[in-house]
């Protein structure tokens, strides 16, 4: 996402990202970043927490206005558990799923409800 | 409460795992800072916000991602409902933005924001796709543009960008 937010940049669109990996965050030099220090899956904010989702985008787009140096980071200083032990065990070990070549649908319905022709799905070819 | 710990190195870890399993180093983008970054003169509360979000989302009637390396992007209407949305990736744990699109898409919460002049609007349509696409040359030379002539052409002030 770094590099699509580099790009946007570029154009001359102000961007901020929001980012819980920190050392990719910095590594790709995204322009601006505020940096939530949770488990992937949760950059917004934790689930139904609407409080802390809007408190958090908020942050984000304060940051967007107010920071003028490349490569910003403001640490938002949550906390997901009382300790850090989450952190011992993440990617431990090969969680990825298959890297399969055909649509992966949350649900069957889904499937089915899909429209082989749809408009708002822009394929791309590199 | 015990002392916070530092974040977790993802980049360390990713080398550790693969090394483990016998692959090469995966060799992450070393970008320097950007020279300079773009401004926009006008006061937050009349922007029109932009948001990319890579987590995989999808809503119900459009096709899915395949796990693959997929390069394509979606288009999510601004007044999507919550209930239509779906996500698929195979590199991160669903299991909260399955129950709260939010929490990897937080296409709500803007649209709160602009109800409550915050902003002065969501852009008409939101941009995702799934990240974890191995070859950074691809997003860079390919995915990022396409998505930023996009932003472009839908006059955003400014976008939120949204990995997981």
């Amino acid at each position: 996402m770094g590099l699509v937010a580099r790009e946007v940049e570029a154009r001359g669109i102000p961007t901020v990202s929001l980012s819980s990996a920190l050392s990719i965050t910095r590594s790709v030099g995204a322009p601006r970043a505020v940096f939530l220090d949770f488990p992937l899956g949760r950059t917004a904010g934790r689930v139904f927490d609407a409080p802390m989702q809007r408190d958090i985008v908020r942050r984000a787009l304060d940051l967007l206005r107010d920071a003028h140096q490349p490569g910003t980071v403001l640490d938002l200083d949550y906390r997901w558990a009382t300790d850090d032990a989450w952190k011992d065990d993440v990617m431990k070990r090969d969680s990825r799923g298959v890297r399969a070549d055909t649509p992966q649908y949350q649900c069957a319905a889904d499937a089915a409800a899909a429209d082989p022709g749809c408009p708002t799905c822009v394929w791309l070819t590199a | 409460m015990p002392s916070r710990q530092p974040p977790v190195d993802y980049i360390e870890r990713t080398r550790e795992v693969y090394g483990s399993l016998g692959f090469p180093a995966y060799r992450w983008v070393a970008n320097q800072p950007l020279a300079e970054l773009a401004r926009t003169d006008k006061p937050q509360s009349r922007w029109r916000v932009g948001l990319v979000a890579s987590g995989g989302i999808y809503a119900e009637g459009q096709i899915a991602f395949h796990h693959r390396d997929d390069l394509s992007y979606r288009e999510i209407a601004r007044d999507m409902p919550l209930d239509a949305l779906r996500t698929t990736h195979f590199a991160y744990d669903m299991a909260d933005a399955r129950r709260d699109p939010n929490v990897v898409f937080p296409l709500a919460t803007l649209r709160e924001l602009a109800a409550d002049g915050v902003i002065g609007e969501v852009a008409p349509r939101a941009y995702t796709f799934m990240g974890g696409i191995y070859s950074a040359g691809r997003v860079r030379d390919t995915l990022a543009p396409a998505l930023a002539d996009r932003l472009q052409a839908d006059a955003v002030d400014v976008a939120l960008m949204v990995p997981v």
